[in-house]
């Protein structure tokens, strides 16, 4: 059994252990404990050796044809993301207090079904991975919601048929990739396979264009492309906090993942057929500008959160309609730093909700005077959020906007104007998080509702975010030796 | 670790400079509960180690060099490190940095002695010193934009230092939103660099990119307007580090942070950090548009400023603004410069002989001690800072008056001390520059400048008491006394000869050009006349104030407008945004959808039931059963 089956496994069976009676707590924290203390030596590894390309892989075959096979693998990115995974799924079910046994089942299925989207490298399972982790998602939404039973039913729904939608739109582009590159009867889910295929005999320009708008409708839904978004922001503000951490800190990186993993290699010219990559900046400006403008909307801190969460794909989107190698590998870095800040923001959030029974902002604040550790927890995922330097989203939000601008002549094309729009997005970001901050935090002790900070063994997975935060933010080169020769661009 | 010597500025003191305070702000953020007490000493300790390394840097005078300190991004296309660029400008800039750092933080140990919050305003100090000497260090634009914002987030740290205050925490967030409106564009400007110059962000090599015909020149030549869009854009950088109009009105707000932070962050150092910026980066300052919009700018900044300060009684806001005035000058002056430079056709960049750089170094000693002065006053008093609650402290407080009396003499610009020969530095060069306006702008803003600082000196130190906390004041003790005198001795002296070539702070050589006589000479000092008599006969002996401006009391209602747009363009506009997106979005892309299956989901409910549970099963069930047809079906149809 290869390390890559094993990390894939192992929370898969904790959760079965789980059911069958196994101490939830005990088995969770220690199975996502081994997990991530794996992925780490797997990445230092990777990262020492100086590899390029997959790592780590092995294959079961499991059809001859079409050629499937339970193939796995790892490379930079994948690597990044399974990081992003087991401290995200580690802090996730450590901070889960006083709940029934299914929260850790939960967390682990989507924990395990997320690993195995990113470590396998075979269309189906990589397919497959995912929907197997979005089954708990919708349920832990219907069953333990912060919302009365009708209206998270209603959310979950909402959020089942968008999913449901998108999955089936991204089913059909990658059945009509896979027929596309099939040579004759034989067809191969293989990844290697067909990227061998796409470097020999590429599809013609325009159809490469058509297919990818088709993956990218279908894994865009996935990862809220706006105007297909507005299933996410209820889904997260309803949904449980270690399901809410997962969900838009993990699992939402599957579209993103898949694009740069699939869409991209197969169909390296389809973004940049231009009314494909017009629609996309459209569409990003929506993620960046309507959702930031709704987002200073909100008056509840979850709202905020789940619109902001919307809001900050644009940024990884326009990485991708940039294209070029610093902006791909400033979109892995976001991704990442997306992952950990929202779902340390998410984790205190929630500790909010428990403690003080409300999240509206007319009804906080002076936090700051009661629980100064967890202010400056908070402080950390807000301040990473609106992308301070030091903290780990800035250095991947200014590749992508280098990363945007390589090759400029000096004439502003239509790429460049986006750029500067979602610049302003940056603004905004700053306003909505700031005026959070400040209503929640700020102010007279004796305006808001009283707040203790966690005790110690609480505060460890929170304190293990921000530090990954503050780490990666000094030190992205960190996570850039993963990705040496990785999304070279053509 | 390689040694310094005369040849090679060396890695080993830029290190400690930027990495120390770090690490005093580190510790204090995580230990402060035990250390207690103990991080005012890690946080002052640190502070006095920074000024004995930038006084060794001094001593490797001549040695010129950008060394690596730390790897940032480094990959294929794109490199930006923490480089550490030593030059004269940058020694002389990191002397002020930890000199007035370190008697801030002593003053401090006074000041903030019953503060409950104490470590955590020490920390945040030492945040903002380690942000700073890493802009004073910059050697490329990602590393300046790194450390630019981290500046602002201590500013905002310190502001809201008091955050139980509403003042307090309106004003921290307004500080840290309108210098992101400023960074915008200093983004946009530095990426439109990074297109042009091929990734290249190092300062030196983008100066190189001009002058010796690099990817620069030849946009220069081909495209000179995106060069005027990219300068204006680092410009816009500076417009909100350095609260020039129109985002200069997060400045005064920030008074609401404790007042040592006023002195070392909101007078002396971080906003003059965009001069310090727009100085680094004036070779690409090349065409006549952004020249005469950045002296422009400056010019009428500095105007507007020193208008709204003459009508002010609270003595933190007029030394704001006087400070928003003062920073006007030197924007103004970079521009002259500039303007100058395109006319002559000369290359142009950094030089330790820059008038803006040199009024800067002035400025600095003298307004920090300023506020420090107005400190030592708001302390006597028990928070008092309104100027008519308080008069006569001349007597009680002998030292902070007389320190007082020499900053407010030298920021008029009284001969022979340290601001009369950068002022006259920058009139000089607006004098050059060949526009009239700025010059006669600039010779107003002097006048105006003496006018509202005697009126401070006038009516909150001579004549009588006008309130028992005035009348009780009593000097303050010597940990605050001794800062004020030490920078006492540097506002008179810092333009002088021995001092500013210590400082490599070089007084600009201004060559009267022929038949210009000494037009600037006796324009400086008329209106310094001008201005303090007038105002001294105005208000001596007066109980309140004579004169009453509504427009500049009121700082010409910047605020209220501000307001307005911001409720219409921003406010307004998301109520609108988020109506359209419920209605068309979510009424349309999510209600289509929703009622299609939903009908579908009715039809079949006889088998489903209609529970979410079953459905969501069933929908996963469905899609593997989809794939399993593709898989084997497709196929065998082919």
């Amino acid at each position: 059994m290869s390390v890559l089956e094993i990390v894939i496994l192992l929370p898969v069976l904790a959760a079965l252990a789980v059911l069958f009676g196994a101490p939830a707590r005990a088995a969770s924290v220690g199975a996502t404990l081994v997990n991530l203390i794996i992925v780490l030596a797997l990445s230092w590894q990777y990262a020492a050796k100086g590899s390029t390309g997959l790592a780590f892989t092995h294959a079961r075959e499991i059809l001859a044809n079409p050629a499937m096979s339970f193939s796995v693998g790892a490379d930079g990115v994948s690597l990044i993301l399974a990081l992003l995974t087991a401290i995200v799924m580690f802090a996730a079910v450590w901070q889960i207090q006083d709940r029934p046994a299914i929260f850790y089942v939960a967390s682990l299925l989507i924990g395990g079904g997320a690993l195995g989207a990113f470590l396998t490298t075979d269309v189906f399972f990589i397919y497959a991975f995912h929907e197997l982790a979005l089954i708990p998602t919708f349920l832990m939404i219907a069953l333990h919601g912060h919302a009365e039973p009708i209206e998270r039913k209603k959310v979950a729904w909402k959020a089942t048929i968008y999913l449901g939608i998108g999955s089936l739109v991204l089913l059909a582009g990658l059945v009509w990739l896979v027929v596309e590159f099939s040579e004759g009867p034989h067809l191969t889910f293989d990844l290697t396979a067909l990227r061998k295929v796409a470097v020999n005999s590429p599809l013609p320009i325009e159809k490469q264009g058509a297919i990818f708008f088709v993956l990218l409708l279908g894994f865009g839904t996935l990862v809220s492309l706006f105007p297909f978004h507005s299933w996410a922001a209820p889904a997260y503000a309803t949904a449980p906090t270690p399901v809410a951490m997962l969900h838009a800190g993990v699992l939402k990186k599957f579209g993103l993942y898949g694009l740069l993993r699939i869409a991209l290699p197969l169909l390296p010219q389809g973004a940049n057929v231009p009314w494909v990559q017009n629609a996309l900046l459209l569409m990003l400006l929506g993620n960046i500008l309507v959702m930031g403008l709704v987002t200073i909307r909100a008056s509840r801190l979850d709202e905020t959160l789940a619109n902001s969460s919307v809001m900050h794909m644009g940024y990884i989107f326009l990485a991708l309609a940039a294209g070029s190698e610093i902006a791909l590998k400033g979109a892995v870095l976001l991704m990442f730093a997306h992952g950990v800040s929202i779902a340390l923001l998410f984790a205190l959030t929630g500790k909010m909700r428990n403690q003080l029974g409300t999240l509206e902002y007319s009804k906080l604040g002076g936090l700051a005077s009661h629980a100064p550790a967890f202010t400056v927890l908070f402080a950390f995922g807000a301040f990473a959020s609106i992308g301070l330097p030091g903290l780990s989203n800035f250095a991947g939000e200014v590749m992508v906007f280098a990363g945007s601008f390589t090759g400029f002549k000096g004439v502003l094309t239509n790429l460049h104007w986006t750029v500067i729009f979602a610049l302003w997005g940056v603004v905004m970001s700053a306003v909505y998080m700031l005026r959070a901050y400040r209503s929640i935090f700020h102010g007279s002790a004796t305006t808001g509702l009283f707040m203790s900070d966690p005790v110690l063994p609480q505060r460890l997975p929170l304190i293990l975010m921000a530090a990954t935060l503050l780490l990666t933010g000094c030190c992205p080169w960190l996570l850039l030796n993963l990705l040496k020769g990785a999304l070279a661009a053509g | 670790m390689p040694s310094v010597d005369a040849q090679s500025p060396g890695h080993f003191l830029p290190t400690i400079l930027l990495l120390l305070p770090f690490f005093s702000a580190l510790i204090i953020l995580l230990g402060h509960r035990v250390l207690k007490n103990a991080s005012v000493l890690i946080s002052v300790g640190s502070s006095v180690i920074c000024f004995i390394a930038s006084l060794t840097l001094l001593a490797t005078k001549g040695a010129e060099g950008t060394v690596g300190i730390l790897k940032f991004i480094d990959i294929e296309g794109m490199s930006a490190g923490i480089d550490a660029m030593i030059d004269d400008q940058s020694r002389g800039m990191m002397f002020i940095v930890t000199f007035i750092g370190m008697l801030v933080h002593i003053f401090s140990m006074g000041y903030m002695k019953d503060d409950e919050a104490k470590p955590r305003f020490f920390g945040s100090l030492s945040l903002f010193m380690f942000s700073m000497t890493g802009i004073v260090l910059a050697g490329n634009l990602v590393m300046m934009f790194i450390y630019w914002e981290l500046v602002g987030l201590s500013s905002y740290l310190l502001i809201g230092h008091w955050y139980e205050k509403a003042s307090a925490a309106e004003a921290c967030k307004k500080a840290f939103l309108t210098n992101r409106i400023g960074d915008f564009g200093f983004m946009i400007g530095i990426l439109i660099l990074f297109g042009l110059n091929k990734g290249d962000l190092n300062i030196d090599n983008l100066q190189d990119a001009f002058v010796t015909g690099g990817p620069l020149a030849e946009a220069l030549k081909n495209n000179p307007g995106i060069i005027t869009v990219a300068a204006l854009c680092l410009f816009m950088g500076a417009v909100g580090k350095s609260a020039q109009f129109p985002l200069h009105v997060w400045l005064p707000d920030a008074m609401e942070g404790p007042t040592p932070v006023s002195a070392l962050i909101h007078a002396a150092t971080m906003v003059a950090a965009g001069v310090y910026m727009l100085v680094r980066v004036s070779f690409v300052i090349v065409t006549p548009l952004a020249a005469e919009t950045i002296a422009g700018i400056g010019c009428f900044t500095a105007l507007l400023a020193a208008l709204m300060a003459t009508q002010q009684a609270d003595i933190k806001r007029i030394l704001a603004y006087s400070t928003l005035s003062q920073l006007g000058y030197m924007v103004m002056a970079v521009g002259a410069v500039a303007m100058v430079a395109i006319d002559g056709h000369a290359a142009h960049g950094a030089h330790p002989g820059h008038p803006a750089m040199f009024h800067l170094y002035t400025h600095a000693f003298f307004k920090a001690m300023l506020f420090l002065g107005s400190g030592a006053v708001i302390y006597a008093c028990h928070h008092e800072q309104d100027i008519w609650k308080m008069g006569g402290l001349w007597k009680h407080m002998p030292i902070t008056f007389w320190t007082f009396a020499i900053g407010t003499a030298a920021l008029m610009g009284v001969p022979p001390l340290s601001g009369f020969w950068s002022k006259e530095a920058v009139l000089g060069a607006a004098f050059d520059s060949g526009c009239r306006v700025l010059f006669l702008a600039g010779a107003a803003t002097a006048a105006l400048t003496a006018f509202y600082m005697t009126r401070l000196l006038v009516v909150a130190f001579l004549g009588k008491a006008r309130t028992e906390s005035a009348h009780h004041a009593v000097e303050v003790p010597l940990i605050m006394a001794l800062p004020l005198l030490l920078l006492a001795v540097f506002s008179v002296f810092s333009a002088s000869g021995v001092f500013s070539d210590f400082l490599q702070a070089m007084k600009p050589e201004h060559v009267d050009a022929p038949g210009e006589g000494h037009t600037v000479l006796w324009t400086s000092i008329a209106v310094l006349l001008v201005g303090s008599i007038s105002s001294f006969l105005l208000y001596k002996g007066k109980d309140k104030d004579p004169v009453r401006i509504k427009l500049f009391a009121n700082k010409f209602y910047f605020d209220e407008m501000y307001a307005v747009m911001v409720r219409i363009g921003q406010d307004g506009l998301a109520w609108v945004v988020t109506a359209l997106e419920r209605i068309l979005v979510d009424g349309l892309v999510a209600r289509l959808p929703t009622a299609l299956v939903a009908r579908i989901g009715a039809a079949t409910r006889m088998l489903q039931g209609g529970h979410l549970q079953g459905y969501t099963f069933l929908l996963g069930a469905g899609i593997i059963a989809v794939v399993y047809l593709v898989v084997f079906v497709l196929p065998r149809t082919h």
